[in-house]
Protein backbone atom coordinates (compact mmCIF):
# COMPACT_ATOMS: atom_id res chain seq x y z
CA UNK A 1 0.00 0.00 0.00
CA UNK A 2 0.82 3.77 -0.73
CA UNK A 3 1.60 5.37 1.03
CA UNK A 4 2.97 3.76 3.74
CA UNK A 5 -0.14 2.77 6.58
CA UNK A 6 -0.30 5.04 9.19
CA UNK A 7 -0.18 2.01 11.64
CA UNK A 8 3.09 1.45 10.83
CA UNK A 9 4.28 5.09 11.28
CA UNK A 10 5.40 6.74 15.20
CA UNK A 11 2.91 7.18 17.73
CA UNK A 12 3.27 10.65 16.85
CA UNK A 13 2.63 10.72 12.99
CA UNK A 14 -0.57 8.11 13.99
CA UNK A 15 -1.96 11.24 16.37
CA UNK A 16 -1.54 13.96 13.68
CA UNK A 17 -3.30 12.06 10.85
CA UNK A 18 -6.03 11.61 13.22
CA UNK A 19 -6.28 14.89 14.43
CA UNK A 20 -5.42 16.53 10.59
CA UNK A 21 -8.47 14.23 9.15
CA UNK A 22 -11.49 15.81 10.46
CA UNK A 23 -9.70 18.85 10.45
CA UNK A 24 -9.01 18.45 6.61
CA UNK A 25 -12.63 17.35 5.87
CA UNK A 26 -14.10 20.37 8.00
CA UNK A 27 -12.14 22.82 6.07
CA UNK A 28 -12.99 21.15 2.65
CA UNK A 29 -16.95 20.80 3.34
CA UNK A 30 -16.66 24.72 4.62
CA UNK A 31 -18.44 26.14 2.27
CA UNK A 32 -21.36 23.57 2.98
CA UNK A 33 -21.48 23.42 6.33
CA UNK A 34 -22.06 27.49 6.10
CA UNK A 35 -24.66 27.07 4.21
CA UNK A 36 -26.58 24.00 6.01
CA UNK A 37 -26.03 26.41 9.09
CA UNK A 38 -27.43 29.45 7.30
CA UNK A 39 -30.48 27.96 5.97
CA UNK A 40 -31.44 27.28 9.69
CA UNK A 41 -30.98 30.78 10.89
CA UNK A 42 -33.57 33.56 11.30
CA UNK A 43 -33.80 36.36 9.03
CA UNK A 44 -32.79 38.84 11.60
CA UNK A 45 -29.98 37.21 11.94
CA UNK A 46 -29.07 37.63 8.12
CA UNK A 47 -30.38 41.44 8.63
CA UNK A 48 -27.76 41.66 11.50
CA UNK A 49 -25.10 40.28 9.66
CA UNK A 50 -24.66 36.96 11.79
CA UNK A 51 -23.50 35.17 9.38
CA UNK A 52 -20.97 33.14 10.68
CA UNK A 53 -21.41 33.50 14.38
CA UNK A 54 -23.74 30.80 16.34
CA UNK A 55 -27.29 31.04 14.77
CA UNK A 56 -29.67 33.23 17.50
CA UNK A 57 -32.62 30.90 16.76
CA UNK A 58 -32.90 27.24 14.68
CA UNK A 59 -35.31 27.96 12.28
CA UNK A 60 -35.09 24.80 10.51
CA UNK A 61 -38.75 24.20 10.18
CA UNK A 62 -39.84 27.70 9.39
CA UNK A 63 -37.40 28.34 7.07
CA UNK A 64 -37.78 24.95 4.87
CA UNK A 65 -41.47 25.10 5.26
CA UNK A 66 -41.72 29.32 3.93
CA UNK A 67 -39.99 28.00 0.48
CA UNK A 68 -41.92 25.44 -0.56
CA UNK A 69 -45.14 28.05 0.95
CA UNK A 70 -43.67 30.99 -0.82
CA UNK A 71 -42.14 29.41 -3.50
CA UNK A 72 -42.75 26.97 -6.50
CA UNK A 73 -39.63 24.60 -5.53
CA UNK A 74 -42.20 21.82 -4.79
CA UNK A 75 -42.95 22.13 -8.77
CA UNK A 76 -39.23 22.52 -9.64
CA UNK A 77 -38.26 19.65 -7.99
CA UNK A 78 -41.40 17.28 -9.57
CA UNK A 79 -39.66 18.75 -13.00
CA UNK A 80 -36.92 17.14 -12.01
CA UNK A 81 -37.86 14.15 -11.58
CA UNK A 82 -40.00 14.32 -14.72
CA UNK A 83 -37.39 14.76 -16.73
CA UNK A 84 -34.60 12.73 -14.58
CA UNK A 85 -36.20 9.46 -14.26
CA UNK A 86 -37.49 9.04 -17.89
CA UNK A 87 -33.99 9.86 -19.23
CA UNK A 88 -32.57 7.38 -17.09
CA UNK A 89 -35.10 4.88 -18.32
CA UNK A 90 -34.55 5.73 -21.68
CA UNK A 91 -30.75 6.25 -22.10
CA UNK A 92 -29.92 2.91 -20.05
CA UNK A 93 -32.47 0.83 -22.13
CA UNK A 94 -31.28 1.84 -25.52
CA UNK A 95 -27.61 2.02 -24.40
CA UNK A 96 -28.37 -1.50 -23.14
CA UNK A 97 -28.82 -2.52 -26.72
CA UNK A 98 -26.05 -0.50 -28.82
CA UNK A 99 -23.54 -1.45 -25.89
CA UNK A 100 -24.44 -5.12 -26.57
CA UNK A 101 -24.82 -5.04 -30.40
CA UNK A 102 -20.94 -3.37 -30.24
CA UNK A 103 -19.40 -5.33 -27.86
CA UNK A 104 -20.57 -9.13 -29.52
CA UNK A 105 -20.99 -8.88 -32.88
CA UNK A 106 -18.25 -8.42 -35.45
CA UNK A 107 -19.09 -6.44 -38.68
CA UNK A 108 -17.92 -3.69 -40.93
CA UNK A 109 -18.15 -0.32 -39.39
CA UNK A 110 -18.36 -1.30 -35.86
CA UNK A 111 -15.56 0.55 -34.33
CA UNK A 112 -16.58 3.61 -36.54
CA UNK A 113 -19.83 3.64 -34.84
CA UNK A 114 -18.32 2.86 -31.73
CA UNK A 115 -16.16 6.34 -31.90
CA UNK A 116 -18.99 8.30 -32.87
CA UNK A 117 -20.90 7.47 -29.68
CA UNK A 118 -17.63 8.33 -27.87
CA UNK A 119 -16.95 12.01 -29.80
CA UNK A 120 -20.38 12.76 -29.59
CA UNK A 121 -20.17 12.44 -25.95
CA UNK A 122 -17.58 15.11 -25.72
CA UNK A 123 -18.80 17.92 -28.10
CA UNK A 124 -19.08 20.81 -26.79
CA UNK A 125 -23.44 21.35 -25.88
CA UNK A 126 -23.13 24.69 -27.97
CA UNK A 127 -22.58 23.49 -31.06
CA UNK A 128 -25.79 21.16 -30.48
CA UNK A 129 -27.84 24.19 -28.80
CA UNK A 130 -29.88 25.90 -31.83
CA UNK A 131 -30.26 23.03 -33.53
CA UNK A 132 -31.65 21.35 -30.89
CA UNK A 133 -33.78 24.04 -29.78
CA UNK A 134 -34.96 24.14 -33.22
CA UNK A 135 -36.18 20.90 -33.76
CA UNK A 136 -37.57 20.81 -29.87
CA UNK A 137 -39.83 24.04 -30.89
CA UNK A 138 -40.48 22.27 -34.59
CA UNK A 139 -42.04 18.72 -32.77
CA UNK A 140 -44.00 21.65 -30.29
CA UNK A 141 -42.09 19.98 -27.85
CA UNK A 142 -40.24 23.15 -26.73
CA UNK A 143 -41.31 24.05 -22.85
CA UNK A 144 -42.03 20.48 -22.19
CA UNK A 145 -40.26 17.67 -19.85
CA UNK A 146 -40.68 15.26 -22.24
CA UNK A 147 -38.68 17.33 -25.15
CA UNK A 148 -36.08 17.79 -22.37
CA UNK A 149 -35.93 14.54 -21.66
CA UNK A 150 -36.07 13.11 -24.86
CA UNK A 151 -32.72 15.41 -25.74
CA UNK A 152 -31.25 13.90 -22.65
CA UNK A 153 -31.85 10.24 -23.72
CA UNK A 154 -29.90 10.87 -26.70
CA UNK A 155 -27.34 12.83 -25.66
CA UNK A 156 -26.72 10.26 -22.90
CA UNK A 157 -26.42 7.44 -24.91
CA UNK A 158 -23.09 8.50 -26.46
CA UNK A 159 -21.56 7.74 -22.69
CA UNK A 160 -23.56 4.92 -21.59
CA UNK A 161 -22.90 3.17 -25.05
CA UNK A 162 -19.40 3.66 -24.33
CA UNK A 163 -19.53 2.45 -20.52
CA UNK A 164 -22.52 -1.04 -21.75
CA UNK A 165 -20.20 -1.80 -24.67
CA UNK A 166 -16.85 -1.70 -22.06
CA UNK A 167 -18.64 -4.04 -19.53
CA UNK A 168 -20.34 -6.19 -21.96
CA UNK A 169 -16.86 -7.08 -23.59
CA UNK A 170 -15.07 -8.02 -20.46
CA UNK A 171 -17.96 -10.34 -19.91
CA UNK A 172 -16.63 -14.22 -20.97
CA UNK A 173 -17.77 -14.41 -24.57
CA UNK A 174 -18.18 -18.42 -24.23
CA UNK A 175 -21.54 -17.93 -22.69
CA UNK A 176 -22.64 -16.76 -25.91
CA UNK A 177 -21.02 -19.37 -27.98
CA UNK A 178 -22.54 -22.08 -25.78
CA UNK A 179 -26.20 -20.13 -26.30
CA UNK A 180 -25.80 -20.22 -30.18
CA UNK A 181 -24.67 -23.73 -29.91
CA UNK A 182 -27.97 -24.47 -28.67
CA UNK A 183 -29.77 -22.80 -31.11
CA UNK A 184 -30.71 -20.31 -29.35
CA UNK A 185 -32.13 -16.55 -31.01
CA UNK A 186 -29.73 -13.47 -30.93
CA UNK A 187 -32.40 -11.70 -28.82
CA UNK A 188 -33.09 -14.06 -26.25
CA UNK A 189 -29.02 -14.60 -25.71
CA UNK A 190 -29.44 -10.84 -25.25
CA UNK A 191 -32.24 -11.44 -22.97
CA UNK A 192 -31.95 -13.81 -21.11
CA UNK A 193 -28.21 -14.82 -21.09
CA UNK A 194 -26.05 -11.33 -21.59
CA UNK A 195 -28.59 -8.69 -19.65
CA UNK A 196 -29.25 -10.76 -15.74
CA UNK A 197 -25.61 -10.45 -15.66
CA UNK A 198 -25.48 -6.48 -16.82
CA UNK A 199 -27.06 -6.03 -13.48
CA UNK A 200 -24.03 -4.31 -12.01
CA UNK A 201 -23.80 -1.81 -14.84
CA UNK A 202 -27.28 -1.46 -14.68
CA UNK A 203 -26.81 0.14 -11.36
CA UNK A 204 -23.81 2.36 -11.90
CA UNK A 205 -25.61 3.71 -14.98
CA UNK A 206 -28.59 4.50 -13.53
CA UNK A 207 -26.71 6.68 -10.15
CA UNK A 208 -24.44 8.64 -12.35
CA UNK A 209 -27.11 9.32 -14.92
CA UNK A 210 -29.44 10.30 -12.22
CA UNK A 211 -26.57 12.17 -10.64
CA UNK A 212 -25.74 14.16 -14.23
CA UNK A 213 -29.32 14.86 -14.80
CA UNK A 214 -30.34 15.91 -12.20
CA UNK A 215 -28.13 18.76 -11.82
CA UNK A 216 -28.14 19.56 -15.43
CA UNK A 217 -28.66 23.60 -15.71
CA UNK A 218 -27.69 23.81 -19.46
CA UNK A 219 -30.40 22.76 -21.15
CA UNK A 220 -32.97 23.58 -18.77
CA UNK A 221 -32.25 27.11 -20.04
CA UNK A 222 -32.14 26.63 -23.37
CA UNK A 223 -35.42 24.06 -23.41
CA UNK A 224 -37.76 25.47 -20.77
CA UNK A 225 -38.84 28.37 -18.93
CA UNK A 226 -41.40 28.93 -16.24
CA UNK A 227 -41.77 27.56 -13.55
CA UNK A 228 -44.47 24.85 -14.02
CA UNK A 229 -41.94 23.09 -16.16
CA UNK A 230 -38.13 24.39 -15.06
CA UNK A 231 -36.40 21.96 -13.15
CA UNK A 232 -34.95 23.00 -9.95
CA UNK A 233 -31.70 24.22 -11.18
CA UNK A 234 -33.04 26.49 -13.43
CA UNK A 235 -35.38 26.76 -10.85
CA UNK A 236 -32.92 27.91 -7.98
CA UNK A 237 -31.39 30.76 -10.18
CA UNK A 238 -34.48 32.33 -10.67
CA UNK A 239 -35.29 32.11 -7.23
CA UNK A 240 -31.63 33.58 -6.95
CA UNK A 241 -32.96 36.80 -8.19
CA UNK A 242 -36.09 36.66 -6.39
CA UNK A 243 -34.50 36.17 -3.07
CA UNK A 244 -32.08 38.77 -2.60
CA UNK A 245 -30.50 38.94 0.47
CA UNK A 246 -32.98 36.46 1.86
CA UNK A 247 -29.49 34.56 2.71
CA UNK A 248 -31.29 31.77 4.46
CA UNK A 249 -33.72 31.18 1.80
CA UNK A 250 -31.40 30.86 -0.49
CA UNK A 251 -29.37 28.34 1.58
CA UNK A 252 -32.11 26.07 2.37
CA UNK A 253 -33.54 26.23 -1.22
CA UNK A 254 -29.50 24.69 -2.45
CA UNK A 255 -30.06 22.42 0.48
CA UNK A 256 -33.16 20.80 -1.30
CA UNK A 257 -32.20 20.94 -4.42
CA UNK A 258 -28.86 19.15 -3.88
CA UNK A 259 -30.91 16.58 -1.61
CA UNK A 260 -31.79 13.61 -3.67
CA UNK A 261 -28.37 12.95 -5.73
CA UNK A 262 -26.77 13.03 -2.50
CA UNK A 263 -28.74 10.14 -1.20
CA UNK A 264 -28.79 8.51 -4.27
CA UNK A 265 -25.03 8.71 -3.73
CA UNK A 266 -25.30 7.53 -0.48
CA UNK A 267 -27.52 4.65 -1.06
CA UNK A 268 -25.88 3.51 -4.21
CA UNK A 269 -22.47 4.57 -3.07
CA UNK A 270 -20.12 1.17 -4.06
CA UNK A 271 -21.86 1.51 -8.08
CA UNK A 272 -21.57 5.03 -8.27
CA UNK A 273 -18.15 5.07 -7.65
CA UNK A 274 -17.32 1.79 -9.76
CA UNK A 275 -19.31 3.87 -12.31
CA UNK A 276 -17.22 6.97 -12.25
CA UNK A 277 -14.06 5.32 -12.16
CA UNK A 278 -14.62 2.73 -15.36
CA UNK A 279 -11.22 2.59 -16.98
CA UNK A 280 -9.12 4.43 -14.08
CA UNK A 281 -7.97 1.08 -13.43
CA UNK A 282 -6.30 -1.63 -15.94
CA UNK B 1 -37.93 -6.05 -30.37
CA UNK B 2 -39.71 -7.32 -33.36
CA UNK B 3 -38.32 -9.38 -36.34
CA UNK B 4 -38.80 -8.36 -39.63
CA UNK B 5 -42.09 -8.63 -40.97
CA UNK B 6 -42.37 -11.51 -43.47
CA UNK B 7 -45.51 -12.91 -44.30
CA UNK B 8 -47.16 -15.04 -42.36
CA UNK B 9 -48.10 -17.74 -44.91
CA UNK B 10 -44.79 -18.87 -45.08
CA UNK B 11 -43.46 -20.03 -41.79
CA UNK B 12 -40.75 -22.42 -42.41
CA UNK B 13 -39.57 -19.81 -44.75
CA UNK B 14 -39.50 -16.91 -42.61
CA UNK B 15 -37.61 -19.09 -39.84
CA UNK B 16 -34.81 -20.09 -41.70
CA UNK B 17 -34.25 -16.76 -43.32
CA UNK B 18 -34.31 -15.27 -39.93
CA UNK B 19 -32.29 -18.40 -38.87
CA UNK B 20 -29.43 -17.71 -41.57
CA UNK B 21 -29.25 -13.46 -41.48
CA UNK B 22 -29.98 -12.98 -37.34
CA UNK B 23 -26.05 -12.81 -36.84
CA UNK B 24 -25.48 -10.10 -39.71
CA UNK B 25 -28.73 -8.21 -38.91
CA UNK B 26 -29.31 -8.33 -34.99
CA UNK B 27 -26.12 -6.03 -34.61
CA UNK B 28 -28.99 -3.72 -36.56
CA UNK B 29 -31.34 -4.11 -34.77
CA UNK B 30 -30.26 -3.28 -31.40
CA UNK B 31 -28.41 -0.49 -32.79
CA UNK B 32 -31.29 1.20 -34.62
CA UNK B 33 -32.88 3.35 -31.26
CA UNK B 34 -29.82 4.03 -30.30
CA UNK B 35 -28.46 5.52 -33.79
CA UNK B 36 -31.63 7.31 -34.32
CA UNK B 37 -31.84 9.27 -31.20
CA UNK B 38 -27.72 10.10 -31.58
CA UNK B 39 -28.15 10.57 -35.41
CA UNK B 40 -31.21 13.05 -34.42
CA UNK B 41 -29.90 14.83 -31.29
CA UNK B 42 -26.16 14.87 -32.01
CA UNK B 43 -24.95 14.05 -35.62
CA UNK B 44 -26.93 16.06 -37.72
CA UNK B 45 -27.10 19.09 -35.04
CA UNK B 46 -23.13 19.64 -35.05
CA UNK B 47 -23.71 19.93 -38.99
CA UNK B 48 -26.76 22.07 -38.39
CA UNK B 49 -24.44 24.26 -37.00
CA UNK B 50 -21.74 24.60 -39.15
CA UNK B 51 -24.27 25.11 -41.58
CA UNK B 52 -26.05 28.23 -39.62
CA UNK B 53 -22.47 29.81 -39.16
CA UNK B 54 -22.78 30.65 -42.54
CA UNK B 55 -26.07 32.85 -42.32
CA UNK B 56 -27.08 35.87 -40.85
CA UNK B 57 -30.15 34.58 -38.41
CA UNK B 58 -31.97 35.95 -35.92
CA UNK B 59 -33.67 32.35 -35.05
CA UNK B 60 -37.40 33.73 -36.30
CA UNK B 61 -37.33 35.05 -39.54
CA UNK B 62 -35.60 34.71 -43.17
CA UNK B 63 -31.70 33.47 -43.05
CA UNK B 64 -28.89 35.59 -45.19
CA UNK B 65 -26.57 33.84 -46.60
CA UNK B 66 -23.22 35.60 -45.57
CA UNK B 67 -20.62 33.22 -46.25
CA UNK B 68 -17.71 33.76 -43.84
CA UNK B 69 -18.45 37.22 -42.33
CA UNK B 70 -19.61 35.64 -38.82
CA UNK B 71 -15.87 34.52 -38.97
CA UNK B 72 -14.41 37.61 -40.12
CA UNK B 73 -16.23 39.39 -37.59
CA UNK B 74 -15.26 37.50 -35.01
CA UNK B 75 -11.41 37.84 -35.68
CA UNK B 76 -12.17 41.80 -34.69
CA UNK B 77 -14.44 41.13 -31.88
CA UNK B 78 -12.67 41.77 -28.39
CA UNK B 79 -15.25 39.79 -26.29
CA UNK B 80 -14.23 36.76 -28.45
CA UNK B 81 -10.45 37.07 -27.94
CA UNK B 82 -11.69 37.94 -24.00
CA UNK B 83 -13.95 34.67 -24.03
CA UNK B 84 -10.63 32.24 -25.92
CA UNK B 85 -8.22 34.07 -22.89
CA UNK B 86 -10.02 33.05 -20.40
CA UNK B 87 -10.66 30.07 -21.94
CA UNK B 88 -6.89 29.50 -21.67
CA UNK B 89 -6.95 30.02 -18.47
CA UNK B 90 -9.51 27.82 -17.53
CA UNK B 91 -7.94 25.09 -19.30
CA UNK B 92 -4.71 25.23 -17.48
CA UNK B 93 -5.65 26.34 -14.33
CA UNK B 94 -8.14 23.69 -14.19
CA UNK B 95 -5.64 20.74 -14.67
CA UNK B 96 -4.57 21.82 -10.92
CA UNK B 97 -7.33 19.52 -10.30
CA UNK B 98 -5.44 16.56 -11.11
CA UNK B 99 -2.53 17.14 -8.49
CA UNK B 100 -5.03 18.68 -5.76
CA UNK B 101 -6.94 14.88 -6.56
CA UNK B 102 -4.04 12.93 -6.42
CA UNK B 103 -2.90 14.86 -3.01
CA UNK B 104 -6.19 14.40 -1.76
CA UNK B 105 -6.34 10.76 -2.58
CA UNK B 106 -3.02 9.69 -1.03
CA UNK B 107 -3.63 11.43 2.16
CA UNK B 108 -7.03 9.51 2.41
CA UNK B 109 -5.41 6.07 1.17
CA UNK B 110 -5.68 4.41 4.55
CA UNK B 111 -7.10 2.16 7.08
CA UNK B 112 -8.30 4.02 10.00
CA UNK B 113 -11.62 3.65 11.24
CA UNK B 114 -14.42 5.70 9.50
CA UNK B 115 -12.01 6.14 6.46
CA UNK B 116 -15.02 5.07 3.92
CA UNK B 117 -17.27 7.77 5.55
CA UNK B 118 -14.13 10.64 5.18
CA UNK B 119 -13.92 9.26 1.80
CA UNK B 120 -17.29 9.85 0.59
CA UNK B 121 -17.62 13.08 2.71
CA UNK B 122 -14.92 14.45 0.38
CA UNK B 123 -16.21 13.25 -2.83
CA UNK B 124 -19.42 15.60 -1.72
CA UNK B 125 -18.84 18.42 -3.38
CA UNK B 126 -18.96 16.42 -7.56
CA UNK B 127 -22.13 15.24 -6.70
CA UNK B 128 -24.29 18.96 -5.56
CA UNK B 129 -25.10 20.68 -8.92
CA UNK B 130 -23.20 23.24 -10.13
CA UNK B 131 -25.55 26.07 -9.49
CA UNK B 132 -25.33 25.03 -5.39
CA UNK B 133 -21.72 25.28 -6.37
CA UNK B 134 -22.15 28.84 -7.41
CA UNK B 135 -23.99 30.25 -5.07
CA UNK B 136 -21.79 28.95 -2.11
CA UNK B 137 -19.14 30.13 -3.65
CA UNK B 138 -20.78 33.69 -4.48
CA UNK B 139 -21.51 34.33 -1.34
CA UNK B 140 -18.27 33.00 0.46
CA UNK B 141 -16.49 35.77 -1.67
CA UNK B 142 -19.57 38.62 -0.82
CA UNK B 143 -17.35 41.59 0.09
CA UNK B 144 -19.50 42.55 3.20
CA UNK B 145 -19.79 39.08 4.77
CA UNK B 146 -18.37 36.36 2.59
CA UNK B 147 -16.24 34.05 5.10
CA UNK B 148 -13.36 34.73 2.74
CA UNK B 149 -13.44 38.82 3.75
CA UNK B 150 -13.72 37.90 6.90
CA UNK B 151 -10.92 35.60 7.06
CA UNK B 152 -8.69 38.41 5.19
CA UNK B 153 -9.74 40.54 7.83
CA UNK B 154 -8.13 38.96 10.20
CA UNK B 155 -4.86 39.76 8.32
CA UNK B 156 -5.72 43.08 8.23
CA UNK B 157 -6.26 42.88 4.58
CA UNK B 158 -9.02 44.84 2.80
CA UNK B 159 -12.14 42.83 1.60
CA UNK B 160 -11.94 42.39 -2.24
CA UNK B 161 -14.70 42.39 -4.02
CA UNK B 162 -13.06 38.87 -6.36
CA UNK B 163 -16.53 38.90 -8.72
CA UNK B 164 -17.14 42.77 -9.17
CA UNK B 165 -13.15 42.50 -10.13
CA UNK B 166 -12.49 42.19 -13.26
CA UNK B 167 -8.91 41.01 -12.95
CA UNK B 168 -9.75 38.56 -10.45
CA UNK B 169 -13.67 37.12 -11.65
CA UNK B 170 -12.48 34.76 -13.65
CA UNK B 171 -10.10 33.33 -10.82
CA UNK B 172 -12.35 33.19 -8.52
CA UNK B 173 -15.02 31.30 -10.87
CA UNK B 174 -12.36 28.88 -11.43
CA UNK B 175 -11.31 28.34 -7.68
CA UNK B 176 -15.00 26.96 -6.86
CA UNK B 177 -14.97 24.87 -10.53
CA UNK B 178 -11.68 22.90 -8.73
CA UNK B 179 -13.99 22.14 -5.90
CA UNK B 180 -15.87 19.30 -7.60
CA UNK B 181 -13.25 18.40 -10.51
CA UNK B 182 -10.72 18.14 -7.47
CA UNK B 183 -13.24 15.51 -5.79
CA UNK B 184 -13.69 13.91 -8.74
CA UNK B 185 -10.04 13.44 -9.51
CA UNK B 186 -9.03 12.31 -6.06
CA UNK B 187 -11.98 9.60 -6.54
CA UNK B 188 -10.33 8.09 -9.69
CA UNK B 189 -6.85 8.00 -7.71
CA UNK B 190 -8.32 6.33 -4.85
CA UNK B 191 -9.28 3.51 -7.29
CA UNK B 192 -6.23 3.63 -8.98
CA UNK B 193 -4.06 3.28 -5.80
CA UNK B 194 -6.52 0.55 -4.63
CA UNK B 195 -5.06 -1.27 -8.12
CA UNK B 196 -1.37 -0.74 -7.26
CA UNK B 197 0.76 -3.85 -7.19
CA UNK B 198 1.43 -4.46 -3.47
CA UNK B 199 4.67 -6.83 -4.67
CA UNK B 200 5.84 -4.01 -6.89
CA UNK B 201 5.61 -1.18 -3.77
CA UNK B 202 7.45 -3.58 -1.41
CA UNK B 203 10.52 -4.42 -3.73
CA UNK B 204 10.54 -1.00 -4.42
CA UNK B 205 10.69 -0.72 -0.63
CA UNK B 206 13.51 -3.22 -0.10
CA UNK B 207 15.94 -1.16 -2.63
CA UNK B 208 15.36 2.02 0.04
CA UNK B 209 12.89 3.81 -2.55
CA UNK B 210 10.87 5.96 -0.31
CA UNK B 211 8.40 9.50 -0.43
CA UNK B 212 8.73 11.27 -3.07
CA UNK B 213 10.72 8.89 -5.14
CA UNK B 214 8.54 5.74 -4.39
CA UNK B 215 5.49 7.64 -6.13
CA UNK B 216 7.06 9.26 -8.99
CA UNK B 217 9.35 6.22 -9.93
CA UNK B 218 6.87 3.02 -8.82
CA UNK B 219 3.47 4.51 -7.84
CA UNK B 220 2.90 6.82 -10.64
CA UNK B 221 3.55 4.91 -13.61
CA UNK B 222 0.54 2.22 -12.20
CA UNK B 223 -1.79 5.17 -12.05
CA UNK B 224 -1.69 6.03 -15.41
CA UNK B 225 -4.70 5.12 -16.44
CA UNK B 226 -6.61 7.32 -13.89
CA UNK B 227 -4.52 9.94 -14.70
CA UNK B 228 -5.54 9.41 -18.25
CA UNK B 229 -9.40 9.45 -17.91
CA UNK B 230 -8.39 12.16 -15.10
CA UNK B 231 -6.73 14.89 -17.94
CA UNK B 232 -9.71 13.68 -20.10
CA UNK B 233 -12.42 14.89 -17.83
CA UNK B 234 -10.36 17.95 -16.57
CA UNK B 235 -10.09 19.29 -20.23
CA UNK B 236 -13.88 18.41 -21.39
CA UNK B 237 -14.42 20.12 -17.98
CA UNK B 238 -12.73 22.84 -18.07
CA UNK B 239 -14.12 23.72 -22.09
CA UNK B 240 -17.90 23.13 -20.24
CA UNK B 241 -17.66 25.86 -18.21
CA UNK B 242 -20.95 27.53 -18.51
CA UNK B 243 -23.03 26.96 -15.10
CA UNK B 244 -20.92 28.35 -12.80
CA UNK B 245 -20.11 31.71 -14.96
CA UNK B 246 -23.87 32.08 -15.40
CA UNK B 247 -24.61 31.39 -11.77
CA UNK B 248 -22.36 33.70 -10.21
CA UNK B 249 -21.23 36.55 -12.48
CA UNK B 250 -23.54 36.04 -16.25
CA UNK B 251 -20.37 36.39 -17.63
CA UNK B 252 -19.45 39.80 -15.80
CA UNK B 253 -18.07 42.72 -14.99
CA UNK B 254 -18.19 44.17 -18.27
CA UNK B 255 -17.86 40.36 -19.46
CA UNK B 256 -14.47 39.98 -18.45
CA UNK B 257 -15.25 36.76 -17.08
CA UNK B 258 -16.90 34.70 -20.64
CA UNK B 259 -15.81 31.66 -21.92
CA UNK B 260 -16.78 31.19 -25.48
CA UNK B 261 -19.74 28.39 -24.07
CA UNK B 262 -20.93 31.11 -22.46
CA UNK B 263 -20.53 34.27 -24.95
CA UNK B 264 -21.90 31.69 -27.93
CA UNK B 265 -25.68 31.46 -25.40
CA UNK B 266 -25.05 35.25 -24.78
CA UNK B 267 -25.11 35.79 -28.40
CA UNK B 268 -27.60 33.38 -29.76
CA UNK B 269 -30.03 34.40 -27.10
CA UNK B 270 -30.24 36.32 -24.18
CA UNK B 271 -30.99 40.43 -24.10
CA UNK B 272 -28.61 40.94 -26.17
CA UNK B 273 -30.50 39.91 -29.45
CA UNK B 274 -30.81 36.93 -31.12
CA UNK B 275 -27.43 35.91 -33.25
CA UNK B 276 -27.66 32.56 -34.32
CA UNK B 277 -25.65 32.79 -37.35
CA UNK B 278 -22.60 34.63 -35.15
CA UNK B 279 -23.38 32.75 -31.94
CA UNK B 280 -23.29 28.91 -34.37
CA UNK B 281 -20.11 30.75 -35.67
CA UNK B 282 -18.83 30.91 -31.82
CA UNK B 283 -19.45 26.94 -31.40
CA UNK B 284 -17.81 26.29 -34.26
CA UNK B 285 -15.21 27.49 -32.86
CA UNK B 286 -15.22 25.66 -29.09
CA UNK B 287 -16.21 22.57 -31.04
CA UNK B 288 -13.08 23.21 -33.48
CA UNK B 289 -11.02 22.86 -29.97
CA UNK B 290 -12.66 20.25 -28.73
CA UNK B 291 -11.91 18.24 -31.71
CA UNK B 292 -8.29 18.08 -30.79
CA UNK B 293 -8.68 16.55 -27.45
CA UNK B 294 -11.28 14.33 -28.90
CA UNK B 295 -9.04 13.45 -31.72
CA UNK B 296 -6.68 12.66 -29.33
CA UNK B 297 -8.48 10.69 -26.70
CA UNK B 298 -9.97 8.49 -29.92
CA UNK B 299 -6.37 7.94 -31.26
CA UNK B 300 -5.64 6.28 -28.03
CA UNK B 301 -8.35 4.02 -27.86
CA UNK B 302 -8.06 2.82 -31.27
CA UNK B 303 -4.36 1.63 -30.69
CA UNK B 304 -5.85 0.10 -26.98
CA UNK B 305 -8.32 -1.72 -29.43
CA UNK B 306 -5.47 -3.08 -31.62
CA UNK B 307 -3.45 -4.16 -29.24
CA UNK B 308 -0.62 -1.71 -29.53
Amino acid sequence: MFPTPIQKRSAVAQTVYKVALPVALIVWLLPLIAVALTSVRSAGDITAGNYWGWPSSFNLLENYTAIFQQTPIGQYILNSFKVTIPTVIGAVAISCMSGFALAVYKFKGNLLLFFMFIAGNFVPFQILMVPVRDLTLDLGMYNTWYGLALFHIAFQAGFCTLFMRNFIKALPFELIEAARVEGISEIRIFWFVVLPLMKPALAALSVLIFTFIWNDYFWATVLTQGADQQPITAGLYSLNGQWVAAWHLVSAGSIVAALPPVLMFFLMQRHFIAGLTLGAVK
Amino acid sequence: MTAPIVPDTHPPLRRSWWKENQQRLAPWLFLAPGIFMFAVYVIIPIFQSINISFYDWDGLGERTWVGADNYVELMDDEAFYTSLKNNVIWLVLYMLAIPMGLFVALFLNQTVRGIRIYKSLFFFPFVISQVVVGLVFAWFYDPSYGLMNIALGWFGIEPIAVLANEDYVTYGIIAAGLWPQTAYCMILYLTGLNAVDPEQIEAARLDNAKGAKLLWYVILPQLRPATFIAVVVTVIGALRSFDLISIMTDGGPWGSSRVLAFYMYEQAFSEYGFRMGYGAAIAVVLFLIMMVYITGFLWKMYRDEKGY
